[in-house]
């Protein structure tokens, strides 16, 4: 225990370390491309944080590899033109880095994502762009915030990305298109759905064939795991009532483990960080937080609303809080899921990146070889511990429904 | 090669949302109608024939513990049984025995009696003859002697009768 105590603070304090020298790294840089403009940072060669960030994000095109991408359906609903649906991002016509060099009803793909032209002025139907850019752009805070553009006949026009829900909490907000897409994280949604539907179907009809023989094969091996949901999640926290929410927990538990052993996967099709996304478990959640709710009985309601047995002065704090962790309690199991996926995937991608600042993007081949050095066990042992956090977290979501599940339908005692 | 470099994973998008609602109801209702019910279903079978299975051979074993029981009980008895017949068969065989041994003893006592008695009845009649006999002769005997003397005295012939009923009475 003191060893791995030990062994975790100095992953800490090499993080530190890759922090530092990210930051060297950008006060070095000298050359940028783009336009200039006195409060731009320059571009550098490699940026460990913006290749982590652009691993982790949804796109609209899977990367593969180098230029190469995996390109999926797109539509696009905006609301003052309608639906624009393409086969795949392909129609973009990407050459490089996933940037398309094809403007398709105002809509352009830049590494492998769909964004919109804001300016109303720029012309519906196919037109060739001629690049991207960027500018800074200083928002309500005084924070700096960076603003893609696209090059389109001389001109440059801004872009808008795609409308998200956090109501401005994050920094996202509601624009002119929403994109119904189907997306790399979707792409992984139907992927890891019809895995599991093949695996699942294939035990249920071993379950009828081999009725009251020993399970064999797959069954036997996806068998111990549902006992062990049905025998320690489901039974303890259930009762007798455990077998009406089995279909729930189960596949809850394994559609979030599924999601997250796929994103541990490198290569396509894994590698999406899915359960790593506020959306994905926002879902899942709000799944949580609606079966409660409908389960709960007139006990779980009481309890909530007008907790028997404390003074009624007490009640007056007491209502506000329970009706508060009514909320927390969905909104806990999202966070939990969301950060330490996206936490995970982020620190692999850091310490892959440790190769290539150590390598100075690929110019030194010495440096490469330390950074590879290093980064190795390193990736090795996070992978190993990813994989304890996918099983876990998918864990604890399941065994944290069901318990909220069992306050739902307890009996009055 | 430029891109917005942006934390949207915290950011819920519609979209996603939206497949993820779909996607996940979807799995949801179909693995609940086609795999997740069966398979409760046939481990709740499987554990409730086990358990009948278990009770059945517990059942079993105390029929076959009952059945050992009788046996035992049942050789006990045909033991038991088997020595009293034998023990019948003794006594029945010593009472014959003793009966023909019985019969026979009073078979030979019988005989022997009658035996006796013949020889008896053969003695005093072979004595009275032989008395006679004797009587006769003497008398012959006698009379030849007296002849000589007496020549048919009367008085001498009375008195040599009575000389030979007294040897008859003796």
């Amino acid at each position: 225990m003191k060893g791995f105590i030990l062994f975790t603070f100095s992953i800490i304090f090499t993080l530190c370390n890759t922090n530092n020298s990210l930051a060297t790294t950008t006060v070095q840089q000298e050359e940028g491309e783009g336009i200039e403009l006195p409060t731009k940072p320059k571009e550098k060669e490699f940026n460990a944080g913006d290749k982590a960030l652009s691993h982790i994000v949804d796109a609209n095109a899977f990367h593969l590899f180098g230029d190469y991408y995996f390109h999926l359906p797109v539509m696009l609903y905006a609301p003052d033109h309608g639906w624009t649906c393409l086969s795949s991002t392909r129609k973009f016509e990407p050459v490089t880095y996933g940037d398309g060099t094809l403007a398709i009803d105002r809509y352009v793909l830049n590494h492998g994502s769909v964004f919109r032209v804001k300016d109303d002025n720029f012309p519906l139907g196919t037109h060739r762009i001629e690049g991207f850019d960027y500018k800074y752009v200083e928002d309500e805070k005084g924070k700096e915030k960076r603003i893609l553009q696209v090059k389109f006949d001389g001109e440059l026009y801004d872009l808008e990305t795609k409308s998200t829900v956090d109501g401005g909490l994050f920094g996202g907000s509601l624009t002119s298109y929403y994109d119904f897409s189907i997306t790399k994280n979707v792409f992984s949604l139907l992927v890891n759905f019809f895995i599991l539907s093949w695996i699942f179907l294939a035990v249920a009809r071993a379950y009828k064939k081999r009725s009251n023989m020993a399970p064999k094969g797959l069954q036997s091996f996806m068998e111990p795991i549902i006992l062990f949901i049905q025998d320690d999640v489901a039974k303890p926290f259930l009762g007798h009532n455990y077998e009406r929410f089995m279909p729930f927990l189960l596949s809850l538990f394994f559609f979030i483990l599924g999601l997250n052993l796929l994103g541990q996967v490198p290569f396509f099709p894994g590698s999406a960080n899915v359960t790593g996304n506020i959306a994905v478990t926002m879902v899942l959640a709000i799944f949580t937080f609606v079966v409660v709710n409908i389960n709960g009985n007139r006990n779980y309601w009481r309890h909530i609303l007008w907790m028997p047995g404390v003074p009624a002065g007490v009640k007056l704090i007491l209502t506000p809080v329970e009706i508060a962790s009514m909320f927390i309690k969905p909104i806990t199991l999202m966070l939990r899921l969301f950060a330490s996926i996206t936490a995970g995937h982020i620190v692999i991608i850091a310490f892959v990146s440790l190769i290539f600042i150590f390598g100075n993007a690929g110019e030194s081949l010495t440096g490469s070889g330390m950074g590879l050095l290093i980064s190795f066990p390193l990736t090795m042992f996070m992978f190993a511990i990813e994989l304890v956090i996918a099983l876990v977290q998918a864990f604890v979501f399941t065994i944290l429904t069901a318990s909220y599940l069992g306050a739902a339908v307890e009996e009055h005692h | 090669m430029f891109f917005l470099v942006d934390f949207s994973v915290i950011k819920p998008d519609p979209g996603l949302i939206f497949w993820t609602t779909v996607i996940f109801a979807t799995f949801w209702l179909l693995m609940a109608k086609f795999a997740f019910r069966p398979i409760g279903n046939a481990l709740k079978k499987r554990e409730t024939d086990i358990q009948n299975a278990l009770d059945a051979a517990k059942v079993a074993r105390a029929e076959m513990e009952n059945l050992k029981d009788e046996n035992v009980e049942l050789l006990a008895k045909a033991r038991e049984e088997r020595s009293q017949i034998l023990k019948e068969a003794k006594e029945a065989r010593d009472y014959m025995v003793n009966q023909a041994k019985k019969r026979a003893k009073e078979e030979a006592a019988l005989i022997v009696q009658n035996a006796k008695n013949d020889i008896n009845s053969q003695k005093l009649a072979a004595i009275k003859e032989l008395k006679n006999e004797v009587g006769n002769m003497a008398l012959d005997i006698a009379a030849k002697v007296l002849r000589k003397e007496l020549d048919s005295d009367q008085a001498h012939k009375d008195y040599v009768e009575k000389l030979v009923d007294e040897i008859q009475n003796n």
